[in-house]
């Protein structure tokens, strides 16, 4: 599903340039579950915006699906990302001025579906993530987990085969976000893909492998099996801290 | 273009922002409904004005005799000049000269019948008369060729006199007596654009045989064919040294013949009128000016205040066309319906001072015999001149709206969601 080879990315700020990403392998399967960890600044949030296709790199290659992202016109990766991705993030970025079941919709607008159609679609998402009852409600009138359970169903309308999720619960209290990512376990056993990014052990060790990332470069990836050795290294990392 | 769903996607999103609908409309509107009103009250003064104008011939000139107060060829000053018959002979035949009357003034003008008089001005005139000041025929007719060559003692009355001296009666063919002569109504007549037409008209061969002229004349009024005030300026000096020759007296000599070129009056006012009219533009389009770099503003502020709102919508897919035409559409919609609005209001406005003004002038037309007097009619603007302004502010709004949209839409999404 995602492949990466050896790919950089630096920002230039002014004259100075930041290294962010210094070759980068990696590969993710279809139906997989990965967390992407790491410090912050270790270009974990960077990496995902290449992923989805939010960002473009300088170096490598990035396969999605089996077609080369690189150097895409704007109105390429706009359809790449209607059809293939969804979107879910810390600050659940969602359109103000638009109800929960409109925000839900937007992406079937983008693919041409017509608005009687769409919002009929949008509410039965919303009833997935059980906010049936909240879909006339303006974003600023709900509570974090709520957005960000719209979120969600915005970036599942669509049927995209991968979600990326930058520190979904990065804005939430530990029992929303366990909420949350109960939902997207559920949405990773219908088969979907997912990838998220968080700096939490305990989320992380919820989904199946584990990226780290150090100063750029992938230090390890735990996979399913070894989580629970993880687990236990960290307990014994944060008493040595 | 005609996706309904896009138009609803608009016109949700400009419901849905109505502080923002409201200023970008708002500075268009205000700009159009501004400009409405500086054209028409400037259309409004300028028609007012030439319309009383018109009251006489606007090539129409007078001409008086006096005493010359400069010695001339041995001749000293204090002579008294005298026009006579043969003066308004040469004047007729003067090229440039269209109509010709000479007038002698006759004193005393107590007008009566049967038991009713009055006191009002008796005119001794030339037929022509008629044209240089415009007069209107109520009845009957004016003063002929026959009157002057038979010296016939007919009269032509103003509306007003034959008002005072007959009521409701028809005054043709009844005879009146003028400073105890009688002569025989043969017309009643209204001053063209006046509002009082106490004047009554005989001819002038009869005003002097009756009342002992012989051949004199003390004043003429001709009209003269100019176009430009070079022309009229150069008909006005061929008089003056025709006459000036004749009479022996010195062509700029204004005592021994005073003379009033209503044409050069007239091209005056024009001018100043011309130049209030550039004054109106030049603030008319300053008004333009402000409304553009108001909505200009505004889209710049929309464009960099909806930053996030198009990272989130390329994020999910939207493609850069599409938000630049979301951001246009938007765009264009308020400030057309705006500026569509602030016409309108404008137009209501204007057309309420016309409404207002109108009934003035009938109200001063009722009370002076159908001749009413005001100095602001008409305010209305071409429309073209409104459709061309509200153009160029939606040009403009779009402009503004494009540039920075067209960069938002090309910028990584992620820089767009970053904004806040």
């Amino acid at each position: 599903m995602i492949r990466l080879n050896n790919v950089h990315k630096s920002y230039v700020m002014g004259s100075n340039s930041l290294h962010v990403l210094k070759g980068i392998d990696l590969e993710i399967k279809a139906g997989e579950f990965v967390s992407i960890m790491g410090s912050s600044g270790s270009g974990k949030s960077t990496l995902l915006n290449i992923l989805g296709i939010l960002d473009n790199y300088d170096e490598g290659s990035y396969y999605l699906d089996g077609q080369l992202v690189k150097d895409m016109s704007e109105k390429k990766a706009a359809r790449l990302r209607n059809e293939l991705v969804g979107f879910v993030f810390q600050s659940f970025n969602l359109i103000s001025f638009k109800n929960a079941m409109e925000n839900v919709a937007l992406p079937l607008y983008y693919q041409g579906v017509k608005r009687k159609k769409r919002n009929k679609i949008a509410l039965e998402y919303l009833d997935k993530v059980g906010l049936l009852d909240w879909a006339t409600h303006l974003p600023n009138e709900m509570s974090g987990g709520q957005k960000q359970r719209v979120a969600i169903a915005r970036s599942l309308i669509s049927q995209p085969k991968i979600i990326f999720a930058d520190e979904p619960t990065g804005a939430l209290d530990t029992s929303t976000s366990y909420e949350v990512m109960e939902i997207l376990k559920e949405i990773n056993n219908n088969g979907i893909t997912v990838i998220l990014v968080t700096h939490e052990h305990d989320i992380a060790a919820m989904t199946q492998k584990i990226v780290r990332l150090k100063d750029g470069r992938i230090d390890e990836i735990i996979k399913n099996g070894d989580l629970k050795d993880f687990q236990h290294q960290y307990a014994k990392e944060l008493e040595t801290a | 273009m005609f996706d309904i769903d896009k138009w609803y996607e608009i016109i949700a999103t400009i419901r849905k922002n109505k502080m923002r609908t409201f200023l970008t409309g708002f500075s268009v509107a205000w700009g159009i409904f501004m400009l409405m009103i500086l054209l028409g009250a400037g259309n409004g003064l300028s028609n007012g004005v030439s319309q009383n104008f018109m009251r006489d011939a606007v090539n129409a000139m007078w001409l008086w005799s006096g005493r010359t107060s400069i010695p001339y060829q041995g001749m000293q000053e204090g002579r008294q000049i005298r026009f006579t018959n043969a003066d308004y002979e040469i004047l007729k035949d003067l090229e440039g000269i269209e109509y010709t009357s000479g007038r002698y003034y006759i004193g005393g003008n107590i007008f009566s019948y049967g038991k009713e008089h009055g006191e009002y001005t008796a005119i001794t005139c030339h037929p022509e008369l008629k044209e240089v000041e415009s007069l209107d025929i109520v009845e009957g007719r004016f003063v002929n060729e026959v009157d002057i060559t038979k010296t016939r003692k007919s009269v032509v009355l103003g509306k007003d006199i034959s008002d005072a001296l007959f009521k409701e009666k028809d005054p043709i063919g009844e005879y009146i007596r003028v400073n105890n002569i009688p002569f025989k109504v043969v017309g009643v007549c209204k001053e063209g654009g006046g509002t009082r037409h106490r004047n009554a008209y005989i001819p002038v061969t009869t005003g002097q045989k009756v009342f002992n002229g012989s051949n004199r004349l003390h004043n003429f009024a001709l009209t003269i064919n100019a176009e430009t005030l070079e022309e009229s300026q150069a008909i006005e000096a061929r008089v003056r040294e025709t006459l000036a020759r004749k009479h022996k007296f010195d062509v700029t000599d204004e005592s021994a013949m005073g003379s009033y070129n209503k044409l050069e009056d007239v091209i005056q006012t024009m001018k100043i009128f011309q130049a209030i009219d550039i004054f109106i533009w030049i603030i008319g389009i300053g008004t333009l000016i402000a409304g553009v770099v108001g909505v200009s503003n505004i889209m710049l502020i929309v464009v960099k205040e909806r930053t996030k709102e198009i990272g989130i919508r390329k994020a999910i897919g939207a493609s850069p066309s599409s938000v630049i035409v979301l951001i246009l559409m938007e765009s264009v919609i308020i400030t057309t319906i705006a500026g569509y609005i602030g016409l309108v209001l404008g137009t209501g406005l204007m057309e309420g001072v016309n409404f207002f003004v109108e009934q003035q002038f009938a109200a001063s037309a009722a009370s002076n015999g159908g001749q009413g007097e005001t100095f602001f009619r008409n305010p209305t603007v071409d429309i073209d001149v409104a459709l061309m302004a509200t153009g160029l502010l939606v040009v403009a709004g779009a402009l503004a709206g494009y540039i920075p949209a067209k960069r938002a839409a090309r910028i990584k999404p992620i820089v767009a969601l970053r904004d806040e």
